[in-house]
């Protein structure tokens, strides 16, 4: 579909789902209008006041005609519900990500770190056939990362981490857009997506002055920020190791089993309180408002590093 | 003709004071003063939207710059929606309407309703200071926390103003409620009440549910703002996403209020003009019904990117599609009334096909956005804006002009000039479509809504978009100036110019202050109209014709 004025470039596996669905969906629109307009014009013509035409016999029993048209939308009307609640299953069930981004939204910028420390504004590289996972948060308002011809749009909420998936399949730049009201210059947060091929990816990626990885940078800050004086294998506070716990399930002191995602490892750190790991004091205190977010991602980075790093041999 | 004087007591002249019209109970009188305000309001709104439109000729946006841009398309959805389109109906042909299609005197509470006015004229003229003061940027659903703690607008004078409308809304609404429960002359049982009815009803339950929603909304916004309770705010421990809740547990309500009496008119307009009852009468009932309370169930689907989980997105898609099938229903129905009927074209008419036509477009593209993977696209781009403006301009806004022609000689007792209406009925459909249409190839293009610039790709589709805008607004501006004129040099209308069968046209054109010298006694269903030789039966049991 590309090259037409009317319809977006599709550049990736969720935009070839998203608009088959809708091309399939417009032939039902544009089935019922015909069916609608037809007969609206057919009777308007045919039965113009002053023409010939028949105007007896008109049906009495009408509730058959209702019965029948009122089961009949009913029925096409799930048929459309399913397909879309199937395919939004499907696309919102992230595969396992191949590069997980970073994107901090404020007023008016978008913020990428790359796992190897690399940084950008308003522009984001990515390899084409590969699961890139973003990982959304805000420092002011709510703001909305979309881009239009991957067709995948993710509103970023501030107070936590929303997460989208895509996977590139044509190389290209393609526009980044804020989808939310974020005040004054909410039109002129936009950004550009540079999807390259693995080998342009690669030499794009060395050739950015990255210094540390993330989690190097996170563990630097996992330091000063005091965590390491309780979080270590050698303190005489008793919290819980952090290593391998991300990606696992943690069982709560209230009962409650929950993944320990970027979303809970933030509000552990922001929201001791309210989601304590099981077994342990309540003694965290809440570093609420004294980490910025972008430093919050690298702690985040951090603690996924040592998940892995316990997976290997 | 022989002059058959205007009847000396209409309600018109009965008193000429200004006080007799600053102080009048008469539901009719109060009718014309809303009228008045809604009029001055759309027009208000209009002239925003005309600003937007030039701006956006130009991808560069220069000629209004972000921040009066910003405020033009706040200030555009404010005044529109609470000013214009929830009062539009109910409050004018509603008004005016409710007492004489059911036999009454006057509604239940003529002192409620002249405060009604009242109170809806505070709020405008605190809209109007908060427009005067420098304006508003959240946008109208005011977004938390941008609205609390990041604009630098008058976000409390707007949301104060919303909040006092409210009053109104539910003030008219309960008079409707009681009105329509108590007031029905003998013989008007439920299923013979006219469809206008039904629908002003089904619309005055959801503002008496929906409306506190938005006060205690607004209630909660000016105790974070003023008093520092965190309650949509992160950083004082709130949840943003519990103000859109809220807010849509309001809002997407509120779209039923604005579209449903528009269906009524709808029903009233077509089965005269095709001489013909309604298909499936009953059924039409029922259907309001069900949108009024199925709306409630539907609003998360504003929020399928927002950060609600997978499962409500599944939930609330399904709740969308359900509440499309009884819309789905009156468009069927609508159209099957036109079957065997013996169908003019009078402007009244022209309108309600055309609101047939763009309701219908309308709803099939809320399909489109009720199905979760093309709403994570499309939602807050401009597919959306052309979704809402097909149902509320296409929709509410034709149904307004219909209604507005097809009482006019009963309210004035004058008719206006036909041609020329029906040349403003034919340009405001062409008008709406190369407005809006476009925008929905922007949407799909991902174009995001509120941006005062975009790239140039996609000036093309603006520049007709505008293009169509200036045709709506010749089209909109016509029948002000051909209905003043029909006020003084228009025909006798006569008490029943079109031959139509509801209680209000038994009286005189325009009615005495008291409606009716008797009270009628219903004997017939509405819409007794036969197709075979045009006659009917009006509904205190005259046959005609």
């Amino acid at each position: 579909m590309d090259g037409l004025p009317f319809w977006p470039r599709d550049a990736s596996v969720t935009a070839r789902t998203v608009d088959t669905i809708a091309i399939g969906e417009l032939v039902v629109v544009a089935l019922i209008l015909l069916l609608v307009f037809g007969m609206m014009f057919s009777f308007v013509i045919r039965y113009r006041r002053g023409s010939k035409a028949d105007r007896s016999h008109r049906a009495t029993k009408t509730w058959r005609f209702e019965i029948a048209w009122t089961s009949a939308t009913l029925v096409a009307f799930l048929v459309l519900f399913a397909f879309g609640a199937k395919a939004y299953l499907y696309l919102y069930q992230p595969p396992k990500a191949d590069l997980e981004l970073y994107v901090v939204a404020k007023q008016w910028m978008w913020k990428i770190q790359y796992p190897g420390g690399q940084r950008e504004i308003d522009s984001l590289h990515v390899p084409i056939g590969k699961v890139v996972r973003v990982v959304l948060g805000s420092e002011d308002v709510i703001h909305g990362f979309y881009i239009p011809a991957f067709r995948v749009k993710r509103d970023v909420v501030p107070g936590t981490y929303e997460v989208l998936w895509f996977e590139a399949t044509a190389i290209g730049d393609f526009r980044l857009e804020c989808s939310q009201f974020c005040g004054t210059d909410h039109a002129k947060m936009t950004g550009a997506v540079h999807v390259l091929s693995p080998a342009d990816y690669a030499s794009w990626l060395a050739s950015q002055n990255a210094g540390q990885t993330l989690a190097q940078q996170g563990e630097a800050l996992f330091r000063q920020y005091g965590c390491s004086g309780c979080h270590s294998p050698r303190s005489t506070i008793h919290a819980p190791l952090l290593d391998g716990i991300y990606g696992n399930y943690v069982h709560l002191a209230d009962g409650r089993t929950l993944l320990a995602d970027e979303r809970y490892i933030r509000d552990c750190i922001l929201l001791p309180a309210s989601q304590r790991v099981a077994g342990y004091p309540p003694v965290m205190p809440s570093f609420d408002g004294q980490i910025p977010e972008d430093d919050l991602m690298k702690l985040i980075a951090y603690i996924q590093s040592l998940g892995t790093a316990k997976e290997a041999p | 003709m022989t002059a058959i004087a205007e009847p000396v007591d209409s309600y018109l002249t009965a008193e000429s004071t200004i006080a007799s019209w600053l102080l009048t109970k008469d539901h009719k009188r109060i009718a014309l003063l809303f009228f008045a305000s809604v009029t001055a309001f759309f027009f208000v709104g209009g002239f925003a939207a005309t600003l937007i439109r030039l701006n956006l000729i130009n991808p560069s946006g220069t000629l209004l710059g972000p921040d009066l841009y910003n405020r033009m398309f706040t200030m555009h959805g404010i005044v529109m929606v609470w000013f214009f389109l929830i009062p539009s109906i109910p409050a004018t042909l509603g008004n005016f309407l409710v007492p004489l299609m059911i036999g009454a005197r006057d509604l239940a509470f003529p002192r409620l309703n002249l405060a009604s006015w009242y109170v809806f004229n505070i709020s405008g003229a605190m809209a109007i200071y908060f427009i005067v003061a420098g304006g508003v940027d959240t946008g109208w659903t005011f977004y938390t926390p941008y609205s609390t703690l990041f604009s630098n607008s008058h976000v409390m004078a707007a949301a104060l103003a919303v909040f006092v409308n409210g009053f109104s809304t539910i003030m008219t609404a309960l008079n409707f409620v009681v009105t329509i429960h108590r007031l029905r002359a003998p013989g008007m049982t439920w299923f013979r009440l006219p469809l206008f009815i039904w629908s002003i009803y089904a619309t005055s339950i959801v503002m008496l549910l929906a409306t506190p929603v938005l006060a205690m909304t607004v209630l909660l916004i000016a105790l974070e703002h003023g008093l520092g309770i965190g309650i949509f705010d992160p950083a004082l421990g709130g949840d943003p996403l519990l103000f859109q809740h809220m807010f849509w547990f309001y809002s997407h309500p509120a779209v039923y209020i604005m579209i449903l009496p528009a269906m009524g008119v709808a029903s009233e307009l077509i089965s005269c003009f095709a001489r013909r009852p309604v298909f499936g009468y009953k059924g039409m009932a029922y259907a309001v019904m069900a949108i009024a309370i199925i709306g409630f169930f539907v609003w998360g689907h504003h929020m399928f990117v927002a950060g609600i989980s997978t499962f409500a997105g599944v939930m609330f898609s399904f709740m969308s599609f359900i509440v499309a099938v009884p819309s789905a229903i009156k468009v069927f129905n609508w159209t099957a009334t036109l079957h065997r009927g013996s169908i003019s074209f009078d402007a009244p008419m022209l309108y309600a096909l055309s609101f047939i036509g763009l309701f219908t477009i309308g709803g099939l593209t809320g399909l489109n956005l009720a199905t979760l993977p093309i709403d994570v696209h499309v939602t807050g781009t401009y597919f959306v804006i052309a979704h809402f403006h097909y149902i509320m301009v296409g929709g509410t806004v034709s149904a307004f002009f219909g209604g507005l022609h097809y009482w006019w000689p009963k309210i004035t007792g004058r008719l206006y000039p036909e041609m020329w209406a029906r040349a403003a009925a034919i340009l405001t459909f062409l008008g709406f479509n190369v407005t809006f249409f476009p925008q929905f190839i922007l949407g799909y293009l991902g174009m995001p809504r509120r941006y005062y610039a975009y790239p140039p790709e996609f000036q093309v589709w603006n520049v007709l978009s505008s293009a169509g805008a200036s045709i709506l607004a010749i089209a909109y501006v016509m029948p002000l100036v051909y209905l003043g004129w029909s006020l003084l040099w228009g025909k006798q209308a006569g008490a029943n110019p079109w031959g139509a069968t509801g209680l209000e046209w038994r009286t005189t054109s325009p009615p005495p202050e008291h409606n009716f010298d008797r009270t009628p006694v219903v004997t017939e269903a509405p819409y007794r109209y036969n197709p075979e030789d045009g006659s009917y039966v009006t509904q205190d049991g005259v046959a005609n014709g």
